[in-house]
């Protein structure tokens, strides 16, 4: 009777499992469908909408990190170009 | 005492049912070369008037208001009406936009001379599984789906389309 039990609780812990992890693998979860990109082809949506806004940054980011951004902002590492 | 066979049969009904899950979970194929169709009334009673595709090569575009290449596209397809239309082509385009307005103001501002439907449910597309936007399926005058263009490639996709669509106009209807 025990091992019966057992079989059962494993056979729906393992199909519970089987069908959460299904909702995680199939496409249809994870994928946005080429249908569904209407708020991410909003131009709100682009990181670089404003070029001004964006040099700024990557300026802070070269000058004061060194290491990090930097792409096309010429001068030394000093913060003061 | 649990023993290690049972365990193991228990863990292969486990796998079955992950299979049978895995199964339930599957998208419906995407709508391919051969294959028929489906009605264009799934875009619902809101869609528009539906135009007259019996017997006719119905070339068939999804698009949105937000796709730049299907802003492209609709000249073209307008050039394609202007040629075909006399001999048995029908072009519907079919928005998959979920804002009504959005829709309108797209087909108000192009003015495209063919047929135009509004999927505001999103059912006809999802029914066939568009791989890409814009994507346009050329049917055939028995209803079946002969070629399928993913994307718009502007003078090369309008040289294909072209081609297709006159070897499909020659082709006779099937007798019913």
């Amino acid at each position: 009777m025990n091992a019966l039990r057992t079989r059962l609780l494993m056979i729906a812990a393992l199909g519970g499992a089987a069908a959460l992890f299904c909702g995680c693998s199939t496409p249809a979860a994870v994928r946005v469908r080429p249908w569904e990109r209407a708020a991410l082809a909003d131009d709100t949506m682009n990181p670089d909408r404003d070029p001004l806004a964006s040099m700024m940054i990557e300026h802070v980011y070269f000058s004061r990190e060194a290491a990090n951004g930097g792409k096309g902002v010429g001068g030394s590492g000093c913060g003061c170009n | 005492m649990v023993s290690a066979q049972s365990q193991f049969s228990g863990i292969l009904r486990g796998a079955a049912a992950a299979a049978l899950a895995a199964l339930a979970c599957a998208l419906p194929a995407q709508v391919a070369p051969g294959s028929p169709f489906p009605a264009l009334s799934a875009t619902g009673p809101n869609g528009g008037p539906l135009p007259e595709t019996a017997g006719k090569v119905v070339l068939v575009d999804f698009w949105a208001s937000w796709c730049a290449p299907c802003k492209a596209s609709f000249p073209v397809y307008s050039k394609l009406n202007a040629a075909y239309a006399d001999r048995g082509l029908v072009i519907v385009a079919v928005s998959v936009d979920e804002s009504p307005s959005a829709y309108a103001a797209f087909v108000a501002r192009l003015k495209p001379p063919f047929a135009t439907l509004h999927d505001s449910r999103q059912a006809l597309v999802r029914e066939v599984q568009v791989p890409t936007m814009p994507t346009s399926y050329l049917v055939d005058r028995g209803g079946k789906v002969r070629f399928v263009h993913p994307g718009f490639h502007g003078e090369q996709t309008e040289r294909e389309l072209r081609r297709e669509i006159e070897v499909l106009l020659g082709e006779k209807a099937p007798s019913p």
